[in-house]
């Protein structure tokens, strides 16, 4: 059997999910012989050189750049998982989904206690830069997401077994303490 | 009275006979009082008996659905009842069906022969749909807030193992209000279900809670008299009976480790089942 090829990526997120996928301690051999990574953080593969079976999404879309990966990977993969609750429902940073974008900016570059020399009161404006969306995006509403695996970060054993029960075709049964959403 | 009535009988006879027709009239009213207690006394004992899913259980007269079901060791899960305090059937998680309609278990008296629905696919589907909407409708952060793990709203989406609800977040703009010097107020995490209006009273049967504004503003807000003079026990009460995170005891958050919460390896409701 040829192996499945997986791609990951860390959109708003802050990479917490990838350290719980890291944390199925010694079962990393026995993914290593299931699956070749391709675009992941873990070999450091910046573009899909290759289609993908699974694209894992951790954190969810909070300026074009997210947006942009996001419809990357909805291309290049057959199968997307929401990883984590950013993912899933925005997290933490779209606890600013209520905060006005303008006053955001503003207490980040401006007025916030530990903006310090921006005496000529800068605000991030370059082309280059990737452009600040009016509130954090959970990944479903912007693209097609295949299944959802929630946690903050989601159990080292959900995504172990959900993985597993996906590139083997077995059913996934799970127990109570592996889905969780902190 | 037996001495008045000998002395004015013999004086007329007529009043005599009214007398003794009163008295036997009474003694007769006073039997069949008595009869009838005796048989309210024998069914207010006796139990009705109805089903759950086909179970047969008990239920004293006048109980209501949800209730009888717990005394049976049988789950409906709710996220509004307090047992006690009158209920609201506002949350409607705990609808059951009875005779091909749903309604929720906690405003529905139990009556003999009743047939319960409560553990069918559908009933699963239906909870599940209203949890969904639940989270959807909020600023439900739960990494962030301090009572995951031991809120009832997250543990009833363990309990379906939810994975996402199916509906578009509307991310609300809700305010915290914090100026109490116990009692945090997160709207955001508010789901309306009226259990601290209708369990904390005080003496004269006032609400330490109420709703304010309507429609999709409403709201809780608190006494600012009785927030003011809370003391640290009732805070902590006010915090256990909210069942999510809305009233938070200040000064407190994120004291239990992760793995030793109310549901972190116990789903909800599953000391019920253990009842039976």
């Amino acid at each position: 059997m040829s192996k499945a090829i997986v791609a990951t990526t860390s959109l708003a997120g802050c990479f917490g999910c990838h350290m719980s996928l890291l944390d199925i301690d010694e079962r990393i051999l026995k993914l290593i012989e299931l699956v070749e990574f391709n675009k992941s953080p873990i070999d450091d593969i910046k573009t899909f050189t290759k289609q993908c079976d699974v694209g894992l999404i951790e954190g969810g879309c909070c300026n074009s750049e997210n947006v942009h990966v996001l419809k990357e990977f909805r291309k290049n993969c057959k199968i997307l998982i929401s990883v984590g609750e950013c993912a899933i429902m925005g997290g933490l940073p779209a606890m600013r989904n209520n905060i006005p974008v303008e006053e955001c900016i503003q207490e980040a570059y401006l007025d916030g206690p530990t903006v310090g020399n921006n005496t000529d009161k800068i605000l991030p404006n370059d082309d280059e830069l990737p452009m600040i969306l009016d509130k954090v995006y959970p990944c479903h509403e912007i693209v097609k997401i295949d299944y959802h695996l929630p946690g903050c970060p989601p159990r080292a054993d959900l995504l172990w077994e959900a993985l597993v029960a996906l590139l083997t075709g077995n059913e996934l049964k799970l127990p109570y303490e592996v889905v969780k959403f902190d | 009275m037996s001495i008045f009535k000998k002395i004015f009988g013999r004086k007329s006879s007529k009043p005599k006979v009214v007398e003794i027709e009163k008295e036997e009239v009474t003694v007769e009213d006073k039997k069949i009082i008595v009869e009838e207690k005796e048989i309210k006394n024998k069914t207010m004992s006796e139990k009705i008996k109805f089903t759950i899913d086909g179970k047969e259980c008990l239920a004293e007269r006048g109980q209501n659905v949800l209730d009888a079901a717990l005394d049976n060791g049988i789950y409906i899960p709710y996220l509004c009842h307090v047992r006690g305090v009158k209920q609201a059937g506002s949350c409607r998680v705990c609808n059951v069906k009875v005779a091909g309609r749903t309604m929720t278990a906690c405003t529905t008296p139990v009556a003999p022969g009743m047939e319960v629905e409560n553990n069918t696919a559908e009933l699963r589907e239906l909870r599940l749909t209203i949890i969904e909407a639940l989270f959807v409708e909020g600023n439900h952060f739960c990494p962030s807030c301090e009572k995951s793990g031991n809120c009832e709203l997250q543990a009833l989406a363990y309990h379906y193992q939810m994975m996402v609800p199916r509906f578009p977040y509307a991310f609300p703009q809700k305010k915290v209000e914090a100026d109490n010097s116990k009692i945090l107020i997160d709207r955001n995490r508010c789901v309306l279900c009226k259990r601290c209006i209708r369990s904390f009273k005080d003496e004269n049967g006032k609400s330490y809670f109420a709703f304010t504004k309507r429609g999709h503003k409403l709201e809780i807000s608190m006494d600012k008299e009785i927030a003011a003079n809370l003391t640290d026990e009732k805070a902590q009460e006010i915090m256990d009976t909210c069942p999510v995170g809305a009233l938070i005891k200040k000064e407190k958050g994120f004291d239990e480790p992760i793995g030793s919460r109310k549901f972190d390896k116990q789903a909800i409701g599953s000391d019920i089942k253990s009842v039976v």
